[in-house]
């Protein structure tokens, strides 16, 4: 493990200091929000553009209409055919309305799109609701979760005095302490911005850990705390929910239309192919795209707080001798973490997760491989 | 005509964008100055900590090494100082950092010195007013780093051009960094006793 990091550490340049590591990780992961935006409006887009054709139909009545005009522009307007007419128009002319909007533009997916509407805004209110409330009430939900005990300076004087030290060197207000009683070695950030920020660690950690260790640990937090982290990944986890909501409506749209009486119309087959195809590719390839740049996203932050904590303490051996020894631990941490929480941990929580990715860089880890991590800080210790 | 209502309509223009520079400019420096302002608060607080926890630990020492007077006679002496010149008015960051340094100087060889006493070592009131001491000097040099990075982003928004002109009228004044005279400090920054 130590050749492969010395040699990953000497493939930086010699002068690389951590404003340059902040810079790069800075930027990357506002390419990533941005990627993840353009994604969104792609989605949107595309459904747009293939819900119009859904609604072929309005192009046939369309037709059907000016063909239907234009005969009774022939009538004498007086005369009992005129009078026919216009009723069969008028009998013919049915839109579907829902709340005094003509729907009849979606074909026959209308016949459905009341219950779909009304699946689709129940979801984004609980969407929403469910993004406020961890905005508002998470911090205090997942310590109650781990039974952690908050600390005062009486209780673990040299852990509030590191954690003292560090805000004083971000500059933010004192963040609550936390000791969770667990024997799993792990710490996480969290709180909604810097006045409400929370730094938690496990007993298990807090135990295994020098001063400059502990202070490079408390850094990482505090530079989550300070980078407002927790705001963004909520962010985050919101577009993709939005992202993956949409596509599955756009699916179930698909599937009725198919199942639709639209079957007996001519040269409709088709094209109805092409639609269920592209909707199902859509569906099963948007979400997982958007999970791709949310964890991509991720690791882009852990490296910035990484890089952030060294410009706290100026000391990178202190974090990398801390992530060795995490490194080190194999024992998850039990009931207290899923894949929701997992990115708000220093080090990812899950086991299976953690074995993949102390070798290779999954894709789909919300944390890099701790040898990069580590050899990172070495490049910065030169 | 029209010739002078295009003249006008750029001078407007102008003139709107100019105001708009100019208030983002005075309004960025006022923010960095509070920060310079805040920060010299934080580094004032753990000063003075350390003033208040040097008596306590002097007399614990003496209790264990009383014929160790000089090193701490040095300490007082250095305390007293530094104190003094905190308390003056009109000291600027400079003056304080020479003083904070001597302070820094001396605590260090009356650590040193402490540690030739084992019974000194394991008394626990002794080893929670260490604790304290090496936070306070932790913390003491932290917040200097904060704050002379706030006093690095105002000097940049001070003094570069055109930033520099809009500085010219409404007389920003120059702010000093906080550096201890200290090479010992320097070399090591961070005082561990783990």
């Amino acid at each position: 493990m130590d050749k492969r990091i010395s040699e990953k550490a000497s493939a930086y340049p010699g002068s690389i200091t951590f404003h340059d590591l902040i810079r790069k990780n800075k930027r990357d992961s506002v390419l990533l929000m941005v990627l993840m935006i353009l994604l969104g409006v792609a989605i949107g887009a595309i459904i747009g553009g293939v819900i119009i054709p859904v609604g072929a139909g309005t192009y046939d009545s369309a037709k059907a209409a000016t063909h239907d005009y234009a005969r009774l522009a022939d009538r004498d307007v007086m005369s009992d055919e005129f009078v026919q007419d216009s009723e069969d128009i008028a009998g013919r002319a049915k839109p579907t309305r829902v709340l005094g909007l003509d729907l009849s533009v979606f074909g026959d997916a209308a016949f459905y799109l009341p219950s779909l509407l009304l699946g689709a805004g129940v979801a984004l209110v609980v969407a929403v609701m469910g993004a406020f409330w961890s905005y508002f009430q998470g911090a205090n939900a997942i310590l109650r979760m781990v039974h952690a005990q908050q600390i005062t300076p009486e209780l673990d004087p040299e852990l509030f005095n590191v954690v003292d030290e560090m805000r004083l060197a971000a500059g933010l207000p004192m963040p609550k302490v936390y000791l969770i009683p667990e024997s799993a070695m792990n710490a996480f950030a969290t709180g909604r911005d810097p006045e409400n920020g929370v730094v938690a660690i496990t007993t298990g950690l807090r135990s295994k850990l020098n001063r400059d260790e502990l202070q490079g640990v408390i850094a990482h937090e505090m530079a989550h705390i300070r980078h407002y982290d927790i705001r963004f990944s909520l962010l985050m986890a919101t577009m993709v929910g939005l992202i993956v909501m949409a596509c599955d409506i756009f699916l179930r749209m698909t599937f009725y239309t198919r199942a639709g009486r639209r079957s007996d119309s001519k040269g409709g087959g088709a094209a109805y192919i092409v639609v269920f195809i592209v909707a199902i590719l859509l569906a099963i390839i948007a979400p997982l795209l958007a999970k791709l740049i949310q964890m991509a996203y991720s690791r882009k932050r852990e490296y910035l707080a990484d890089a952030g904590a060294v410009e706290l303490t100026r000391n990178p051996m202190g974090l990398a001798s801390a992530l060795r020894k995490l490194a080190g631990d194999d024992e998850p941490l039990v009931d207290t973490a899923n894949r929701g929480t997992a990115h708000m941990f220093i080090i990812n929580p899950l086991r299976k997760m953690r074995r993949s990715h102390q070798n290779v860089s999954s894709l789909f880890c919300s944390h890099p491989p701790v040898e990069d991590r580590i050899a990172r800080l070495m490049a910065l210790n030169r | 005509m029209t010739g002078l209502w295009i003249f006008l309509g750029v001078f407007a223009v102008v003139a709107v964008v100019l105001v708009l520079y100019v208030i983002m400019v005075y309004n960025r420096l006022i923010r960095a100055g509070v920060e310079v302002d805040n920060g010299w608060a934080q580094i004032d607080v753990q000063l003075k900590r350390r003033y208040d926890l040097i008596p306590n630990l002097v007399e614990t020492v003496k209790g264990y090494a009383s014929h160790e007077k000089e090193t701490l006679d040095a300490v007082i002496s250095a305390r007293a100082k530094a104190v003094q010149v905190h308390d003056a008015s009109n000291t600027g960051a400079k003056e304080i950092g020479q003083a904070e340094g001597e302070l820094t100087q001396a605590l260090g060889r009356l650590m040193a010195v402490a540690e030739a006493y084992p019974d000194l070592k394991a008394n626990t009131n002794f080893l929670s007013l260490q604790e304290e001491l090496t936070s306070t000097e932790n913390k003491i040099g932290f917040s200097r780093q904060h704050y002379n990075d706030t006093v690095a982003r105002y000097e940049v928004g001070r003094t570069t051009f055109p930033a520099n002109i809009v500085v010219g009228i409404f007389n920003f004044e120059k702010k000093e960094y906080f550096e201890v005279e200290n090479e010992a400090e320097k070399a090591a920054p961070q005082v561990s006793f783990s």
